[in-house]
């Protein structure tokens, strides 16, 4: 008789099996058992965060940036409620993750117990599935489930709820290697004949725009768009989420579109007689008022893994259920087959208007500005960093900025909260990327609203030497706020100037690490090379920026593509 | 329009409360819901009637699919279907409307299994319009209770919901 282990030694037993090599987590009293068992191995690596907001947030950030499904671990009550924000952060971009909490023993569950919530139902509606494992006998296919579901079809966190009495109990451990579920069965492959009608409407097309988004980066199918987006000689825009999913630096890149996008990029997506949306949504970010998107005549071809994406915000004229991947390959294969090109006149003239439109320079900034302009702190780092570093974000004006004016040319370097625009998401992720890719150069990008949201994991950089280069475009106000409240809202800034801030250099510091104020343009490119030349440090550069700088070209609420608020 | 939509869903604890919550979440309306396990107890069957434009419906039934216990789910109103619901009402008969609602009981085909010297207590079934039919004819003030199960649908003829 095989000999019998704790739900503790199984749990971790599963995430050994799993590959996870990382786990991000903080203690407490229900996950005591699993803590004790984590300590005596030394497979699964833990990294201790200074809030469990953050240690979602870590796995989510190492989850996107390599691929593996992210893993947390927290204790119950207040562990979980902290990292509710992470959570829902990691399924609005459909991320990979499983998220193990510590529950009240069984026989608590219900009593009001201390420390007690009801952690299923509270993230029920942010993840993509949920467990509560009452019974040992079935941990151990629980956990297989959770990995398994948080991987395949559109991703998605799943969190698994162990009570501690069963993380205590015996039972015998065998790790199941394949998991078959009667009610969840995600399609990969597309439709043959649905394909076929894409191919079809992609050749017949004058004006097209392929249109790429996060699912393109999830399905790691960036090489196969490159491959469609060049072969057709077709424009080519990508959303917030699916920035890298092809590269920025070549000519048929439009760049971003949506409410922040480029002029060229909403404009041909507007414009355009055939889109070819791959692995996005068409949410309110990106074609802002649907009606008004529909006023213009267009055939729209959708791939994506997940139906209910399908004719959501916008009528489908080809909807292709299936991964990113498989189909890409499968258009590419029937493409390549069929004779017919498009019309190449057509297309000549659809990128001379497409010329047109780039001439507009939207991007333009004061170059000769006397104070730091942010949109120069950016391209600057990427100028030093060759474009190769790993860029997170938080939420405000300096992400749409970085989204602009970083230009990504690989997938997996461009790691922001796009669905729920979560601040304090930057730093966090960057640790989790900067563990998934020790040797890469790991850069997050904020401003000093979004900083001071988990400022405390400074501390946890520090006990892990976490070298991340920390860009805060300290315009002293909530910039992004400031901005809607400047436009829409009479100038009156309420509550957006941010006073009493810390002398980030000096808190660098006494956390141990480098700081640096960048108060003069002429010095920024110095700081950033010297900030890179520290290897091994974690370097906090305050850049003092220009606090009347607002992001362009702008689509306001509730307007079309082609009603831009230009500079 | 109002759909008739059917699910088979994995007999788990939670699973009910993941189709209640996708509803208000999503701001779908719920006209009724009903559940039990059928036959085979691993799996319920759940009803739920809803009012929406087709566009709407769609994304409704698209919704509930990627629910992971769902394992099976059909909008009845996609083919010829039966409907029925159960109501029990109890309603005040004295003298002469005694007489009246018994008859009024027979035309709607339901049958009375309670009785006091106040009171009848009526069971009918039907389509929930049949039921609404009948709360009309009867006057307001007559009824005293009700209660009704929610419409259940099944397909006609070979149209089968199974796993
Ligand atoms: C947790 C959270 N609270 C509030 C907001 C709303 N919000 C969006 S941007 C922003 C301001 C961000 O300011 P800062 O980090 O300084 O960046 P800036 O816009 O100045 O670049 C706020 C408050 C949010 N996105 N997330």
């Amino acid at each position: 008789m095989s000999v019998e282990l704790t739900g503790a030694e199984i749990t971790i037993r599963c995430l050994q099996e799993e590959g996870v090599r990382c786990i991000f987590g903080y203690p407490g009293g229900a996950v005591l058992f699993i803590y004790d068992e984590l300590f005596k191995q030394d497979k699964v690596r833990h990294i201790l965060v200074r809030h469990e907001q953050a240690a979602v947030h870590a796995a989510d950030g190492y989850a996107r940036s390599s691929n593996n499904v992210g893993v947390a671990l927290v204790t119950s009550g207040p562990g979980v409620t902290n990292a509710v924000t992470g959570i829902a952060t990691a399924y609005m971009d459909s991320i990979p993750m499983v998220i193990i909490s510590g529950q009240v023993p069984t026989s608590a569950i219900g009593l009001d117990a201390f420390q007690e919530v009801d952690t299923v139902g509270i993230t029920r509606p942010c993840v993509k599935h949920n467990f509560l494992v009452k019974d040992i006998t079935e941990l151990a296919q629980t956990i297989k489930k959770a990995f398994y579901i948080a991987s395949t079809g559109r991703p998605g966190p799943v969190l698994v709820d162990i009570p501690k009495d069963v993380s205590q109990q015996k039972t015998k451990f065998a790790y199941p290697d394949k998991i078959t579920m009667r009610s969840y069965n995600p399609v990969t492959k597309g439709h043959s004949r649905q394909i076929k009608r894409a191919a079809e409407l992609i050749l017949s097309a004058k004006r097209p725009v392929i249109y790429a988004g996060g699912g393109v980066i999830l399905s790691d199918a960036a090489p196969q768009l490159t491959e469609l987006v060049q072969m057709l000689n077709f424009p080519c825009t990508n959303t917030l989420m699916g920035l890298g999913g092809y590269p920025a630096t070549d000519k048929q890149s439009l760049g971003m579109l949506g409410m922040h996008g480029t002029y060229e990029a909403n404009m041909a997506m507007q414009y355009c007689d055939v889109s070819v949306a791959v692995g996005a949504r068409f949410d309110d970010r990106v074609i802002g008022n649907p009606k008004h998107f529909s006023n213009e005549n267009r055939k729209i071809i959708h791939i994506d893994i997940d139906p209910s994406s399908i004719s959501k915000r916008v009528k489908v004229d080809v909807p292709i259920v299936g991964d990113v991947l498989d189909v890409l390959k499968e258009l590419i294969k029937l493409l390549k087959a069929e004779k017919g090109k498009p019309d190449q006149a057509a297309l000549k003239e659809w990128w001379k208007q497409i010329e047109l439109w780039r001439e507009r320079d939207c991007l333009k900034y004061d170059r000769e500005s006397k104070i730091i302009k942010p949109q120069m702190v950016i391209e600057k780092l990427f100028n030093i960093t060759k474009g190769d570093a790993f860029i997170t974000s938080d939420v405000g004006q300096h992400q749409m900025w970085a989204a602009q004016f970083y230009k990504f040319d690989k997938p997996r370097r461009w790691i922001n909260s796009g669905g729920l625009g979560t601040m304090g998401f930057g730093m966090p992720a960057a640790m989790g990327v900067q563990l998934a890719n020790p040797k890469g150069k790991v850069a997050c990008i904020t401003g000093e609203a979004s900083i001071q949201m988990c400022i405390q994991e400074l501390s946890t950089c520090k006990q892990y030497k976490l070298p991340l280069k920390i860009i805060n475009l300290n315009n002293r106000y909530m910039g992004m706020v400031r901005q809607w409240q400047e436009f829409f809202h009479g100038n009156r800034y309420a509550e957006s100037y941010m006073n009493a801030l810390p002398d980030f250099v000096k808190l660098a510091e006494s956390y141990g690490h480098v700081g640096m104020k960048i108060e003069r343009p002429e010095d920024v490119e110095g700081a950033l090379k010297e900030a890179f030349k520290l290897k091994d440090q974690l370097v906090f550069m305050d850049f003092i920026t220009d606090q009347t700088e607002n992001v362009f070209p702008m689509v306001p609420g509730g307007k079309g593509l082609s009603e831009m608020i230009l500079v | 329009m109002r759909h008739i939509i059917s699910l088979l869903m994995e007999n788990e604890a939670g699973a009910l409360s993941r189709v209640a919550g996708l509803f208000s979440a999503r701001g779908y309306n719920i006209e009724s819901l009903s559940v039990a396990p059928t036959e085979d107890p691993t799996l319920s069957r759940m009803t739920v009637v809803t009012i929406g434009s087709d566009e709407v419906v769609e994304q409704v039934t698209k919704q509930l699919n990627k629910l992971i216990e769902v394992v099976k789910i059909i909008d009845l109103n996609e083919g010829n279907h039966i409907e029925r619901e159960l109501m029990l009402v109890k309603v005040r008969a004295i003298g002469s409307d005694r007489e009246e609602i018994k008859r009024l009981v027979e035309i709607f085909r339901g049958c009375i299994i309670d009785v006091t010297d106040k009171s009848y207590t009526i069971e009918l079934t039907g389509t929930s319009s049949k039921l609404d039919a009948f709360l009309e004819a009867v006057e307001r003030s007559a009824v005293l209770e009700t209660v009704r199960t929610g419409a259940s649908g099944i397909g006609r003829g070979e149209w089968i919901l199974k796993v």
